[in-house]
């Protein structure tokens, strides 16, 4: 029985945030995911930042999207600084319903062997050190 | 038609290599002194004829280390310098530093110029960098994933290039091994030992696609490269090599690539050089059928693939079948490269032992000289902006 693929551990995982990425997390404490839009073009963006690149927009959207995404690449990385014996399936992944941007997560209760470029997955929110929640994704239902 | 040289490599020298913290307690100023000094011997000068330094990586030695020219001047004697930048960024910048010596030494603000990297990892492994780095707004949106290296990151690049065209792993591990043959004879390098096809496919897998030995290996040590005008170049020790050529830079499309993942799926399974080739050929004059042999970054094997497509001497997606076909073997190949054992077998100084070793085949002096070599094309490392790259000639 080949170990499911999970998530690093939710204490040992801290991140900052900035005015631009703030709403990204406080949506995720909610159990939303969010993208950044232009509020000028439509262009999304991840990480969300202060300009739009598309045409240099300040102005910001915060659309919320239905959680599904597909797998583009991945790898599974075998140990983490600390925890030698964790496997991870570390995903890039597009998102739907904000075409242009790429979301890095896990993908996680799935065999590492099972997983292929394509698959659709889906969002899940994972408690995380000082509070917050990261977006984690498995194999949608 | 191949441009004119104004300036040349005159000098190159390192410190022995050490595998990773055996180097302590010499310190990252005595590494590099010890690099300059023997890059000065090897000119025929001396550390008072230095006028300035033409760093890459923001002049950071590794990660979370850096060099000062204060400190190299006071230790080493040197009178006074007039010059002294570096590119920004990490080891994209190798080959581009020559580069910017060039400016500087065309521009008429410095004439001896050194390029230096000392590398000593006692405190900070390169491969979990970025698990060790505190939390940053951007990096939050990486770190979490477990992406804890660099190498980490290029596997997902892998991934997809194995996706889109069908590459296999029998071509990294075809790159592994022939840059371990060419190390076999190299009285410096850190792994001599035959690797075997078997070694490889029994490899712990560290993050899949990719096994230990697409990994570089993680060391200590110093280069340093002295480069002078043509003019002056011509009086002194050594038989001149002549800078052709070099370029830095790199597309949006590319990106920050180490912490960004949006790149479009062309640019995704690249390693971000197309443009920096496509530069440096047309100042050079000449295109990838010219190049006699490649030195190729390679802190991990995926990327020497497709720097090869990058660089031209494949097609776009045709990587794996070209190094499965034995074409970058140094006997035998049509286009040796990393014919010093690079980074995955001599010894990790992020880029600069790939220099050193162009300016040795450039000399006709190199262990595994590639007969008539004439150019030789030497890159940075597939990472954030700015990439590089740089074709080093033979005096006429
Ligand atoms: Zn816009």
């Amino acid at each position: 029985m080949t170990a499911l693929a999970t998530a690093l551990p939710g204490e040992n995982v801290h991140i900052t945030t900035d005015p631009y990425t703030e709403p990204f997390w406080q949506a995720a404490k909610e159990d939303r995911l969010v993208a950044a839009k232009c509020a000028g073009c439509g262009t999304f963006r991840m990480p969300p930042t202060p300009f739009c690149p598309n045409c240099q927009s300040r102005e910001v959207e915060w659309a919320q999207l239905a959680g599904r995404a597909v797998v583009y690449s991945f790898s599974v990385v075998h140990g983490f600084p600390g925890l030698p014996d964790i496997t991870l399936v570390a995903a890039v992944l597009e998102l739907p319903d904000a075409p242009g941007a790429r979301l890095v997560s896990n993908v996680i209760d799935v065999d590492p062997a099972q997983v292929r470029i394509g698959d659709e997955v889906e969002v899940l929110f994972s408690p995380i050190a000082e509070g917050w929640k990261l977006p984690l994704f498995r194999p949608a239902g | 038609m191949r441009a004119t040289s104004d300036v040349a490599i005159v000098g190159v020298g390192a410190t022995e290599y050490y595998r990773r913290g055996q180097s302590w307690p010499r310190t990252i100023t005595e590494l590099a002194g010890s690099a300059i000094l023997a890059a000065c011997e090897d000119a025929g000068l001396t550390a008072k004829d230095i006028d300035g330094f033409a760093y890459y990586s923001g002049a950071g030695a590794g990660y979370g280390q850096s060099m000062d020219t204060a400190d190299f001047m006071e230790t080493l004697g040197i009178p006074e310098v007039t010059f002294t930048a570096a590119l920004t960024s990490g080891g994209g910048g190798a080959a581009g530093s020559i580069g910017l010596a060039r400016a500087a030494i065309v521009a008429g603000d410095a004439n001896v110029v050194v390029t230096v990297m000392a590398l000593q990892q006692a405190r900070q492994r390169l491969g979990s960098v970025f698990a060790a780095v505190p939390p940053s707004p951007l990096n939050s949106f990486i770190q979490p994933s477990g992406l804890s290296g660099p190498g980490h990151l290029m596997s997902v690049l892998t991934r997809r290039h194995m996706h889109d065209y069908g590459t296999r792993r029998e071509a990294f591990a075809e790159i592994a091994l022939s840059q371990r043959e060419n190390a076999a004879n190299r009285p410096k390098a850190l792994k001599k030992e035959p690797l075997t096809r078997a070694d490889y496919f029994n490899a712990r897998m560290i993050a899949e696609p990719l096994c230990l030995y697409d990994f570089c290996l993680e060391t200590d040590g110093a280069v340093a490269v002295i480069t002078t005008s043509a003019d002056r170049a011509k009086d002194l020790k050594q038989k001149p090599v002549p800078v052709v050529a070099a370029a830095h830079g790199g597309r949006r499309e590319w990106g920050r690539a180490f912490g960004w993942m949006g790149m479009p799926g062309e640019n995704f399974a690249s390693s971000g050089h197309a443009p920096v080739a496509k530069h440096l050929y047309q100042r050079a004059g000449v295109g990838p059928a010219d190049i006699d042999v490649a030195l190729l970054y390679d802190h991990f094997s995926p990327m020497v693939l497709m720097q090869l497509e990058d660089y031209g001497f494949c097609a776009k997606g045709e990587g794996g079948e070209f190094v499965e076909s034995g074409a970058i073997r140094y006997k035998g190949g049509s286009i040796p490269v990393n014919t010093h054992g690079g980074q995955l077998s001599e010894a990790y100084i992020i880029g600069m032992t790939h220099i050193k070793e162009g300016v040795e085949q450039m000399r006709g002096t190199a262990i595994n000289q590639v007969p008539d070599a004439e150019l030789a094309l030497v890159s940075g490392g597939p990472a954030a902006l700015p990439v590089s790259g740089l074709i080093l000639g033979r005096d006429s």
